[in-house]
């Protein structure tokens, strides 16, 4: 074989999937922008409201015009024609680079936000978030911080390729109402709603500032002392929010995720999963599919998961009384209400569903089970320090690695190399447990369609989490996976119409077979049986 | 333990091999020249299209075989000695079997056409074909004009993928309609629609009288039959169904015909030699079936078959009811059942038809006019479910039943709007006038 035809198959771009003129004059329109953001790093102090509207303004134009002119002159369907091709999603020059900023502009916001205008010292701020203070007094009175910079840009992301979104499955009513639900909640419930609470805020009134969709252990600093204190200071309001906020995870959570899966929360309301949906589209396609990858996966989130209780359970133990007389959770008290509790989700899950987990996942569960266990039984021997560590530092190191280097640097900063769910696939512990519940106690699936499936491969490379969704749907087995988000685009780029996600009876959701649907009946009876 | 071996790395090759492992230790042999892996054929237009890449149409990643323990050759077969039980390599070597199973799969028709063999000329059936069309159709300042010849499921398939290096095509269909030897007339002329709305210069009732070169042996027009028109063009692509890939078997006592010919045991004239999947040719026909079914779900089954043989529980080929699906552009077509063509039609057969106004969701149900048994669907843009329609076809429904409860059937996503209320009013107009 020549070089060339070697070339061919391999993923260079072939003309044809250049930018237009017209397009390029568009995306140089979003780069002006951009442009402008950059400039008040340098503190020419010449900016005003009306230029940080402008700036804004004129990043949304571009992208929204850049969806019209790509899709809607195009007929309905699939836009999937060369994916591969493309700088930007195929790894390629531009891939990197933009991979590279979103990099090294996660390092700064985390841990040198001073580069971007922060005071230190405590005084005004300056720079890019100076630039911010129009917009954020407009809204909760208070100027901007790097933490408001960052969710403007966040809710900017989420809304404008969101339109992005919705134009090109425009022919697709799942697709669309799941992209208008995450851009509300963004909109509302992350970006407005908290703003609007600052408001609020007096010297003898004050609430945390709460994203109220963002669940624990999600938000995995949502029962430090300090919040804690702060909504229980703050009357009925605060102990309302405080209760809401164990509510979601033990009652709101395992029922939603019941009845439709875990896909109600991480593709129809979270933030992490809203700007993977969105702006994160069109890298679906880099997610690792191999098994080896998943592998990693279910030990890194699991890791990640008990990570996380031990983490806030020495917190919360950290700040509670020893003694009953001043109120009736104690250290003591608590931990065993967390030992119950683990020990009873663990028992019922051996005795009711051993048969439908793997061997490595039974291993991984007495393994982590035992761990804890064991760390309980530390605390009562040496009764010094819980967990072997200091609370403070188990908070600190979670916060460093998992908050901020995880979700954050490598979540979202590698998009155009890993693909858009990195965080949410290896590290979110919120989608350890709506999966863990997924897998076992839930009604939703991915119905295969009997034996239509042609093994095209088409719903594995658009699976966004790596499932090889392929691998069930041409053995006839509906998919039932702790991992799969519930996006539909598996379903959506099937050419034989072999996906379906739906909400059915527990009864059959895991159904292998050997012998395809469409072959004889007797031959399918003698081996489907065994 | 045996050692089979199995010519062909496709589906019906596959799904014999992985069936054999599951009910067997025997020693299993794969033989391709195609490729080093099992990859999907019917995904290589998406590797055109920048779908996909190469690696995504692998359905078992590559060490799936070694732990199967089946063992892969990249080889030309080109002598069976069935007296010896040998094959014989292209390039010389060879392989000694106890049981052969031949699923070398078809090769895309050529009919004699002058200029056929030229360069810009080929089908696309194979990995080598999409490579070649990499370097004959790469993009619009290489190929300025495509010519597609054979209006079939292939042809679609390449005019899309052409368009979608916004290659013009024009697209030369002998029948009077698009496929309209297999669908009924409403169902095919809706397909013309959507080629057209896709810009694609749809040429029916015309035929291709020859394909000119230029002074490199390169293809530099084709001229029509009927107009004697010269289209000027840089690619030809002939999609005129394919038929079994066999020329290799010249040599041997296996019996052939179209393809290799098989009893409904998938055996051939020669004992412990099995044929199956595209290149098999029944002796007898099953039902509405033809003799040879290029089809991928038909190979898959009959690998599921030919494995219980070769593993000693020896059972005939009895395919369930009659499925296939394709995409044409944007509109997905499912059929379950038979419904046929005018030309095909029995003369039992009536049909409903529902369109919808966006013309791009239709429905065909066939029945039997005396009996009102219903006997099948096509169905395009909207998905059905593959397990309710086998169980009604098996109950032997009545047409009445099915177009009552059509909503049971129905597999599009959450949240799409259904059709089944419109669908009935518009069939039972259809039968107070009819």
């Amino acid at each position: 074989m020549s070089n060339k035809l070697n070339y061919s198959l391999s993923i260079a771009t072939p003309d044809g999937y250049k930018n237009t003129p017209r397009q390029k004059a568009i995306i140089l329109t979003g780069v002006v922008g951009l442009f402008v953001l950059v400039l008040t790093l340098f503190n020419l102090d010449t900016f005003s409201g009306l230029a940080l509207y402008t700036s804004l303004s004129l990043i949304c134009l571009s992208i929204s015009s850049y969806a019209i002119d790509l899709y809607v002159s195009k007929p309905e369907g699939i836009k999937n024609n060369g994916v591969w091709f493309k700088s930007i999603s195929s790894r390629g020059l531009y891939g990197w680079l933009t991979g590279v900023v979103l990099t090294l502009f996660y390092i700064v916001l985390y841990f040198y936000p001073q580069y971007l205008g922060l005071n230190l010292n405590g005084g005004a701020n300056t720079g890019l978030i100076a630039f911010f203070d129009p917009l954020s007094r407009l809204l909760s009175g208070n100027p901007a911080s790097q933490w408001f910079v960052y969710g403007t840009l966040y809710t900017i992301a989420i809304l404008a390729f969101g339109f992005k979104f919705l134009l090109k499955y425009r022919h697709n009513r799942y697709e669309q109402l799941r992209t208008y639900s995450v851009m509300f909640f963004q909109l509302a419930f992350a970006f407005l709603i908290p703003e609007f609470m600052a408001r609020l805020n007096s010297d003898t009134f004050s609430l945390p500032y709460y994203d109220l969709k963002n669940i624990w252990p999600l938000n995995y600093y949502n029962f430090e002392q300090y919040r804690v204190d702060s909504m229980i200071s703050a009357g009925d309001v605060g102990l309302a929010i405080l209760i809401f906020g164990i509510a979601s995870i033990f009652i709101i959570t395992p029922i939603l995720t019941y009845k439709y899966g875990k896909r109600w929360y991480c593709s129809w309301v979270c933030g992490c999963g809203g700007l993977a949906e969105t702006a994160g589209d069109p890298f679906r396609h880099l997610s690792d599919k191999r098994q080896f990858a998943w592998k990693i996966e279910r030990w890194v989130i699991h890791s990640v998961l008990v990570f996380v209780v031990l983490m806030t359970t020495a917190v919360v133990h950290s700040y509670l009384e020893a003694d009953t007389s001043k109120y009736w959770l104690t250290k003591d008290v608590f931990l065993i209400l967390v030992a119950s509790f683990l020990t009873l989700i663990f028992v019922l899950t051996m005795i009711f569903k051993r048969h439908e987990l793997g061997k490595d996942a039974r291993y991984g569960a007495i393994g982590y089970f035992i761990i804890i266990m064991v760390l309980f039984a530390m605390h009562y021997v040496s009764n010094s320090n819980i967990f072997l560590f200091q609370a403070e530092t188990l908070r600190s190191t979670y916060g460093f690695l998992i908050g901020s280097i995880f979700s954050g640097v490598i979540g979202t900063g590698f998009y155009p190399i890993f693909g858009s769910r990195v965080w949410c696939r290896f590290g979110c512990p919120m989608a350890a447990i709506l999966g863990f519940q997924q897998r076992l106690f839930s009604k939703f699936r991915i119905t295969t369609n009997g034996g239509q499936c042609i093994s095209c491969g088409n719903c594995s490379t658009y699976c966004e989490m790596g499932i090889d969704v392929r691998a069930y749907a041409q053995k006839g087995e509906n998919i039932v996976r702790s991992s799969c988000v519930g996006c539909g685009i598996c379903s959506a780029v099937c050419p034989r119409g072999v996906l379906k996600l739906e909400n059915d009876s527990m009864k059959g959701r895991i159904n292998s077979k050997e012998i395809l649907l469409g072959n004889d009946v007797d031959l399918m009876d003698l081996v489907n049986q065994k | 333990m045996e050692h089979i071996v199995i010519i062909g790395n496709g589906i019906s090759g596959v799904t014999a091999a992985r069936h054999i492992r599951k009910l067997s230790d025997h020693k299993i042999t794969i033989v391709s020249a195609e490729s080093d892996y099992f990859f999907s054929r019917t995904a290589l237009m998406y590797i055109y299209m920048g779908h996909m890449t190469f690696e995504n149409t692998k359905p078992y990643e590559d060490w799936f075989w070694k732990k199967n323990r089946i063992d892969l050759k990249k080889g030309f077969v080109n002598l069976i000695d069935t007296d010896t039980k040998t094959l014989h390599f292209e390039n010389k070597e060879s392989l000694k079997y106890d049981k052969l199973i031949i699923a070398a799969g078809s090769k895309p028709n050529k009919f004699g056409w002058p200029g056929q063999d030229l360069n810009g000329v080929q089908g696309l059936y194979s990995k080598q074909d999409l490579e070649n069309l990499e370097v004959y159709a790469p993009d619009n300042n290489t190929c300025k004009r495509a010519v597609i010849v054979g209006g079939g499921l292939i042809g679609i398939e390449l005019a899309e993928m052409l368009h979608s290096r916004n290659i013009p095509v024009t697209f030369l269909v002998r029948e009077s309609s698009f496929w309209n030897g297999v669908l009924p007339e409403s169902d095919s002329a809706m397909i013309n629609r959507e080629i057209e709305r896709n810009g694609i210069d749809l040429r029916l009732s015309t035929n291709l009288k020859e394909i000119v070169s230029d002074e490199n042996d390169k293809v530099k027009s084709v001229i029509i039959e009927e107009t004697g028109e010269e289209i000027a063009c840089d690619f030809v692509g002939l999609t005129a169904g394919v038929s079994p890939n066999i020329n290799f078997l010249k040599n041997s006592t296996i019996e052939t015909h179209k393809g290799v010919l098989v009893n409904r045991f998938l055996e051939t004239n020669i004992s412990d030699v099995f044929a199956i999947g595209d290149c098999a040719e029944q002796r007898e026909a099953i039902g509405n079936r033809r003799p040879i079914e290029a089809v991928w779900y038909t190979g898959r089954m009959m690998g599921e078959t030919i494995a219980q043989s070769v593993c000693g529980n020896r059972i005939p080929y009895k395919p369930g009811h009659w499925f296939n699906s394709a995409k044409f552009f944007d509109i997905e077509f499912q059929t379950y059942g038979w419904v046929h063509g005018k030309k095909a039609k029995p003369e039992y057969e009536e049909q409903y038809h529902w369109k919808h106004q966006d013309d791009n969701k239709c429905i065909t149900i066939a029945y039997h006019k005396d009996n009102n048994e219903f006997l099948g669907i096509n169905t395009f843009g909207i998905r059905m479910r593959h397990e309710v329609f086998d169980k009604w076809l098996t109950e032997k429904r009545s047409v009445d039943f099915v177009l009552s409860h059509l909503k049971e059937a129905n597999f599009d996503p959450e949240f799409y709007t259904h059709h089944e209320a419109d669908i009935l009013k518009t069939c039972n107009n259809f039968y107070q006038t009819a």
